[in-house]
């Protein structure tokens, strides 16, 4: 189980942070929040994976680490916090500035120059 | 009376020329000069206790943990250099009232002046390294303001910053160099430092703090190579001139070589960097002085070559050289100051420093004429004035010499060959000026001087006589003690005489003497053979360099932020991949010795579901709307892997807040493009794929490396404690408003203040609304359906029901303040969507930002209620009640606590999203912009 959970957090991660590579804000966003799924699950595993068991006193004879789902539970409060922020901030750039790409302006268009040098300059 | 009072009443003495301004420029000069004057008096009623061998000491604990005190000391030295600061600082005060005209602004010169001053007294007085830095580094900026008094100049602008950045830099040098002496002794107190030296030279950092605190020291001290300053400071008003760079800050250098003297110095090293430094500098300086025809920046390098001079006393190994470096550097600082003094009057009076057009001066300034020439014949080394003393002591340690072996005959030639430079400049000086014909077209007719304004010159000139004549009866005492401390209490056998017998340093000096004469008779050869050099201005070649060095750093800067996030996301990535990589590497077993969980059907189902949507986001992810659809299906697994893996908690709050996501990102969609343009190139897409899949796969490794290795987790202690220390069954919820209550209260407050700033974010939003789809097809006309409308409004009693219960059950089952306060959100929000902002708000007049400001509010004083039972912050209490018919229940602060969480929650999550929804409405007309 621990082998394929940690696949699905790489792959998270790998997915949010190709997406926070991208140029334009929407898929920054979703990049994040991906990540966030990625980071919040990660945190959680600190704890060790455990089946039927829960943090409630009197349920169960082997509790569930109650730390980390106690970190996880306001880091995902709060994920949403900045992610609503982070979506506000990027409307806000884009009724500002007329576009959407993360750094508030346009790269100039391929006819103007070769792209891929523009890229890395 | 305390020594504390010796740099602090020249401290206070900063505000009086500002406050006394008004009373006119006498007055103001007057006051000025109290407080200097009663530190001086000070200093003089101490003086007995330390020409008796005495070290007073005195200091105030500060930071002691850093080994930071406020410690005073006086000393033998401490005590000449005090003379000498505010001994020539008044001397100055006076001359000043008469040499600043009436557009200059009397009060700020004299408050710059007098601030240096303290810092100087404060360099010489300082009993702490640390603080002996601070004061140094007051003196780099007093002396900036000072030198760019006349700010409209460009050439002072230029000297000021030129200086600035010299000594300022060497100050660094000199902070790290001081850290490590501290560290190697263990003690920032000078005390102890001073009685540390074999350790010092012993350990193996000697060298590097050397150096370290040369290089603070020759730059202050205009020491070849760091000499260039100085001259073009002389773009200071005069009396700066005489004070600063002839009589003080240039002598703080020398201070401090005297002030280590008894630590560092006695090594190889230091006599071989201090002696050859100061030899290059007694050379260069007298070479260039006798070429330069502005009268100042004659004195310049003269003051350049006789600092040198000092530091090659200093670079020695004779005690009695040391004793000479003292001597000399109280009869420099009188002639020199007396010199600058006179320099600044004959320009003063005759508009005009350029010895070009300074031409017989003796017929129209016979008096001025008179002092400069004693001053001039003292700086010669003629006999009979102080001058002469020390150059004599100077030329005889010079033969006694060896710190260059088999070489050391080349110093007493090149300090022959100094002297006779120094006699030709000083020559040269009075020949120019005072004789030599009649003026050149002088801007005015020269004249002699207010009366007043000589005095100091007189006072100075008069001490230049009495020391050559009777040296041990007026500096006897003062020289001894300052060279027993410089020598820690090792004083030689010295005799302060004017005839010492026919002897070598006798005929070195008559070597000078004529030799000088004869170089200055035949200046016009050499003249003509100094004009075939290109002519370099130190001033443009230091400003190239800076604009070279600024230009360097904005290409650095301009290659690390063009403005690219992206290339900033990648360079935050590639070091978190450097730094992690590294210790992975060391990992020798991926896999822990934990058990593992068996794997079943429906979690492997799950989690390939999972990965095919994250991967369809990545690959649909221009085609925004798929994308977002896939991505809530992530979020609906996470929160089912939540709940699988023992977590109820944390899967409702998932679930709740996946649903809020979605719904501000759809409204967020609304007014972004509903597509990504296609701009990565190729070769982009691949290097950003393989950064990820590196990333991921390091992420993904760690992760299985955690969770396969043993747990030593400090959850015990909460499980054992939640039900009798909190008072709940649900240990998370414990956790959160009550173990670690703190931390929550910090967490709402964060979640507040994002609202609040997403709310100023919308305020005066202009957006773009398109009319349809992005196929063009118009939206529907029904923007409120009456099924969603009717189904939603009779689900809104039982959703705010399930709210109260999930806050209710909290303590003690899965729920909570957060997952109440998100399960109310999404009942209210799905009215929004139903109803529309304007039906809402005639019905539900909450304001949200009053929601947060209470929720935050009320969990504060949650934590605040248990010091009124002396209680720390956030102290919880419970206790159990019975009432009839609803039997026993338990009551607990920390439930108090949790309403603050749910009522900030909501008010957070509404007030984004319905300050967001309203944009949607194509009228906008229900809240009235304040802006």
């Amino acid at each position: 189980m621990e082998a394929v959970y940690a696949i699905c957090v790489g792959l998270l991660t790998f997915s949010g942070v190709f997406l926070c590579l991208r140029g334009r804000t929407f898929p920054v966003v979703m990049g994040l929040t991906l990540l966030s799924y990625a980071v919040n699950l990660f945190l959680f595993s600190s704890g060790r994976l455990k089946l039927d068991g829960a943090a409630i006193l009197g349920t169960s004879y082997s509790y569930a680490d109650p730390l980390p789902q106690a970190l996880v539970l306001t880091a995902i409060v709060i994920g949403f916090a900045m992610t609503a922020f982070i979506v506000i901030l990027a409307m806000r750039a884009r009724a500002d500035l007329g576009n959407d790409h993360v750094d508030g302006r346009l790269p100039p268009q391929p006819e103007a120059k070769p792209r891929r040098k523009k890229e890395h300059a | 009376m305390s020594l504390f009072w010796i740099p602090l009443l020249p401290l206070l003495g900063t505000l009086v020329p500002l406050l006394s301004e008004r009373f006119g420029r006498s007055a103001c000069a007057l006051f000025t000069a109290l407080l200097p004057a009663g530190a001086l008096a000070l200093v003089l009623s101490h003086a007995p206790e330390i020409f008796a061998g005495e070290t007073l000491q005195q200091s105030f604990s500060w930071i002691p943990a850093m080994g930071l005190d406020l410690a005073f000391r006086l000393d033998g030295l401490a005590l000449l250099f005090c003379l000498l600061i505010l001994g020539i600082g008044l001397l100055i005060i006076l001359y000043a009232r008469y040499y600043l005209s009436a557009q200059d602004s009397m009060s700020r010169f004299y408050a710059y002046l007098i601030l240096f001053m303290t810092a100087m007294v404060g360099i010489v007085t300082a009993n702490n390294l640390i603080q002996l830095w601070l004061f140094w580094e007051l003196t780099s900026i007093s002396s900036f303001l000072l030198i760019s008094f006349w700010n409209h100049k460009s050439e002072a602008r230029k000297g000021a910053r030129m200086a600035l950045t010299v000594t300022g830099a060497g100050g660094l040098a000199l902070l790290a160099g001081l850290l490590l002496i501290g560290h190697i002794v263990g003690s920032h107190d000078l005390g102890v430092v001073l009685a540390s030296g074999d350790t010092l030279r012993e350990h193996a950092a000697y060298p590097v703090a050397l150096v370290l605190v040369l290089l603070g020291a020759f730059t202050k001290s205009a020491q070849f190579p760091f000499h260039f300053w100085l001259p073009h400071a002389m773009a200071a008003p005069t009396p700066v001139s005489a004070y600063l760079h002839s009589a003080t800050m240039v002598k703080a250098g020398i201070f401090l070589l005297a002030r280590f003297y008894p630590v560092l110095s006695g090594t190889e090293l230091w006599f071989l960097i201090v002696s050859l430094t100061g030899l290059a500098t007694l050379l260069l300086g007298a070479y260039i002085a006798l070429f330069k025809h502005d009268l100042k920046g004659l004195l310049a390098y003269s003051t350049v070559s006789h600092l040198g001079l000092i530091t090659l006393l200093l670079g020695m190994d004779t005690q009695l050289a040391a004793v000479a470096a003292v001597f000399h550097i109280i009869n420099h600082a009188i002639f020199k100051a007396s010199l600058f003094m006179a320099a600044g009057i004959i320009d003063h009076e005759c508009g005009s420093r350029d010895m070009r057009k300074l031409n017989g001066l003796w017929k129209y300034m016979p008096h001025t004429a008179t002092l400069a020439m004693v001053a001039a014949a003292s700086m010669a080394g003629v006999p009979l004035l102080n001058g002469f003393l020390s150059k004599e002591m100077f030329f005889a340690e010079t033969l006694h010499q060896v710190s260059l072996g088999s070489l050391s005959w080349m110093v007493p030639v090149l300090a022959t060959l100094g002297g006779v430079f120094s006699v030709a400049y000083s020559t040269r000086f009075i020949h120019d000026v005072f004789f030599n014909g009649e003026p050149v077209d002088l801007p005015k007719t020269p004249h002699e001087p207010p009366r007043y304004m000589k005095v100091p010159v007189e006072i100075l000139v008069a001490l230049c006589l009495l020391v050559g004549i009777f040296p041990s009866v007026i500096a006897g005492g003062l020289l001894s003690a300052a060279s027993s401390s410089v020598l820690a209490g090792n004083l030689p056998e010295y005799s302060l005489s004017i005839w010492h017998g026919f002897n070598l340093p006798l005929l070195m000096s008559v070597i000078a003497m004529v030799g000088g004469l004869i170089i200055y008779y035949n200046r016009r050869h050499l003249y003509q053979f100094q004009a075939q050099f290109p002519e370099s201005d130190a001033k443009l070649v230091f400003e190239r360099m800076i604009q070279s060095l600024v230009a360097g750093a904005a290409r650095v800067h301009k290659f690390c932020e063009n403005g690219s996030l992206q290339r900033y996301m990648l360079f935050l990535l590639m070091f978190a991949l450097a730094l992690t990589a590294g210790p992975l590497m060391d990992l020798n077993t991926t896999a822990g010795l934990r058990p593992h969980l068996p794997v079943d059907g429906v979690e492997i189902t799950a989690a390939v579901l999972l990965c095919l949507s994250a991967l369809a986001t990545v690959i649909w992810h221009r085609k925004r709307m798929i994308a977002l659809l896939t991505l809530s299906v992530v979020g609906l697994i996470v929160s089912i892997a939540f709940a699988r893996f023992s977590a109820p908690d944390l899967a409702l709050t998932q679930l709740s807040v996946e649903v809020v996501t979605v719904i501000l990102l759809m409204l967020a969609l609304f007014f972004l493009p509903q597509k990504t343009p296609k701009e990565s190139s190729p070769r982009r897409v691949v290097r950003d794929l393989s950064i990820a899949a590196i990333i991921g796969g390091i992420i993904g490794t760690i992760n299985y490396a955690l969770m396969t290795r043993p747990l030593d987790s400090i959850s015990d202690f909460f499980l054992a404690n939640s039900k009798v220390g909190g008072g709940g069954t649900n240990v998370v919820n414990v956790i959160l408003v009550d173990f670690r209550g703190f931390d929550t209260l910090g967490e709402i407050t964060v979640l507040g203040i994002a609202a609040l700033g997403i709310f100023k974010l919308i305020a005066r939003m202009r957006l773009y609304m398109p009319a349809g789809d992005e196929h063009g097809r118009p939206w529907a006309r029904d923007r409120h359906p009456v099924m969603l409308a009717v189904i939603s409004q009779s689900l809104l009693p039982l959703a705010l029901l399930v709210s109260v219960y999930i806050f209710l059950r909290g303590h003690n089952l899965p729920g909570g303040g957060f997952i109440a306060g998100l399960v109310t959100s999404v009942a209210l929000v799905q009215q929004y969507v139903a109803h529309g902002v304007d039906w809402i708000k005639e019905r539900l007049k909450v304001d949200y930002q009053w929601l947060i400001a209470s929720g935050v509010l009320i969990a504060a004083l949650t934590g605040v209620g248990s010091w009124a039972f002396d209680r720390p912050f956030l102290t919880s209490w419970f206790d159990y009640f019975s009432l009839p018919w609803i039997g026993k229940f338990e009551l607990a602060s920390a439930m108090v606590f949790d309403l603050g969480v749910y009522l900030t929650v909501v008010g957070a999550t509404l007030l984004i999203l319905a300050n967001l929804g309203k944009l949607t409405t194509n009228h906008r007309p229900t809240q009235p912009e304040s802006e």
